[in-house]
């Protein structure tokens, strides 16, 4: 890999006045004047409604989207100057419901990566078997498997690992846990938190759970129609005072259900 | 009149000159298929992501399957290079025929696929090339030959009358019973063809069912 990110200290990425619409329609902005850096081996949770942005921001990183204005620096080189390819090769992806391919083993899944790269069959194969041991599931059971023989949980396992099968230092992650049910998230949620820590990766993660948000984020970056309204680590968050930051503190005191 | 002895009997006198015909029915429904399968997939492929191509496509396609099968071999026939009596002009219009299906297929099982499987494929850093031949292709690949299935039935029955100008295949036996009234001659003609449809359609459909995925 030669141009592959690596060793990269200070701002993994950073938005510098970002906007994007669709279709360049001025007017019509999904991501309007967004300015953000996130530094080496954070967990940056983008938290907002739905249509708030978050996603298009995520998509800004690794040139899934480019900024219809400003621009979106990753590893120090702007987005757009980027070959999109070896930009994504470089960032782990994670979304609702894994996108597994279907037609693909749970060990060529994770494998997908390596492959592209064409890593030696052996070191492949080792890395499968590392990758599985590390999100919880034994290989000899499940590499053999098919996405359709595994539960919503186990999917989302195999995805995670997909996403780490290179040792990308960024990982992006839109709403991986949302389709799942609260045990199976909440059981997710704490294991991912222990692996972040542990693997150091720099995460952007998106989300309009703020429960989730308070227990990922290092930072938790509040987005309300395209804009950032606040930048809080978690224990400052729910002291803020911006209404779209009450609006989501409400949300945790709102239910049939009794908080722990 | 119900098929009787007489037409086991005219089955059996006449089971070497049946068998041939046979032969010379699957050869012209295997060449059209194929050149069918040839043209239609990879524009199945090109028109995917070319929405104005693919009405354009698909359009010309629908129309020729409108087309009566006897008139469109009629009107192939003062076609210089692929026109003329005999089996050229029924294969190019046995291949007419069998495009639609395939091509439809073809579109619609590349575009059927699960957009979080096409997203992830794209943040993975695949090429657009990986992504159609590695991803949407085999995804596709048993609605695609669910395409060549109809195509192959379709293919089997417009042969037949492809004998009226002079393609020979089974329909030879039929159009030669309908001029001399002889229901042994017809049957002879259509039991076969009809045999062939059925065995295609069982065999591609396995076939079909084994290549899905889930």
């Amino acid at each position: 890999m030669n141009a592959k990110i690596e060793n990269f200290s200070g701002n993994l990425i950073e938005f510098r006045d970002v906007s994007f619409h669709i279709n360049d329609i001025p007017g019509r902005e999904v991501i309007s004047g967004v300015s953000l850096t996130v530094p080496v081996g954070e967990t940056v949770v983008l938290l907002g409604r739905s249509g708030s942005g978050k996603t298009t921001l995520l998509r800004l990183i690794n040139a899934m989207l480019l900024p219809s204005q400003g621009q979106v620096v990753v590893q120090g080189r702007a987005t757009v100057e980027w070959d999109p390819i070896r930009l994504r090769r470089g960032i782990g992806y994670v979304i609702q419901e894994a996108g597994l391919f279907p037609h693909f083993t749970v060990a060529e899944n994770v494998a997908l990566v390596p492959s592209l790269e064409k890593w030696e069959r052996g070191r492949t194969e080792a890395r499968v078997g590392e990758l599985l041991r590390l999100v919880g599931l034994e290989p000899s059971e499940f590499a053999g498997r098919r996405p359709h023989e595994l539960s919503g949980g186990q999917r989302q396992r195999v995805g995670v690992a997909r996403a780490l099968a290179a040792d990308p230092p960024i990982l992006l992650m839109d709403e991986p846990f949302g389709a799942l049910d609260p045990v199976t998230r909440a059981e997710l949620q704490r294991e991912f938190r222990a692996l972040a820590q542990r693997l150091g990766k720099t995460i952007v993660f998106v989300t309009h759970d703020l429960r989730e948000a308070l227990l990922l984020a290092s930072r938790i970056v509040l987005l309300e129609a395209g804009r950032i309204v606040a930048v809080a680590p978690p224990q400052e968050f729910l002291r803020l005072e911006h209404p779209e930051v009450r609006a989501f503190a409400a949300s945790l005191e709102t239910g049939p259900g009794v908080l722990a | 009149m119900s098929p009787g002895l007489s037409d086991w009997s005219f089955f059996v006198e006449h089971r070497a000159e049946i068998f041939d015909a046979t032969v010379d029915h699957l050869t012209l429904v295997v060449i059209a298929t194929l050149i069918a399968i040839v043209i239609a997939v990879p524009l199945g492929m090109f028109i995917v992501q070319r929405p104005a191509l693919r009405a354009i496509a698909l359009g010309v396609a629908n129309i020729f399957q409108t087309i009566p099968s006897l008139a469109l071999f009629g009107l192939l026939i003062p076609i210089p290079f692929i026109g003329g009596i005999g089996r050229r002009t029924a294969v190019v219009a046995l291949v007419l025929y069998a495009l639609l299906p395939i091509l439809r297929n073809t579109y619609v099982g590349l575009s059927g696929i699960d957009p979080a499987v096409l997203e992830a494929a794209e943040a993975m850093g695949m090429t657009p090339g990986q992504i159609l031949f590695r991803v949407r292709f085999p995804l596709a690949l048993s609605v695609i030959l669910a395409g060549i299935r109809t195509a192959t039935i379709i293919t089997i029955g417009v042969a037949t009358i492809a004998a009226e100008i002079g393609a020979g295949g089974l329909g030879t036996f039929i159009f030669r019973g309908v001029a001399l009234v002889s229901d042994s001659l017809i049957l002879a003609g259509a039991v076969p063809a009809a045999l062939l449809a059925l065995i295609a359609d069982f065999f591609l459909g396995r076939l079909e069912r084994r290549l899905r995925v889930v």
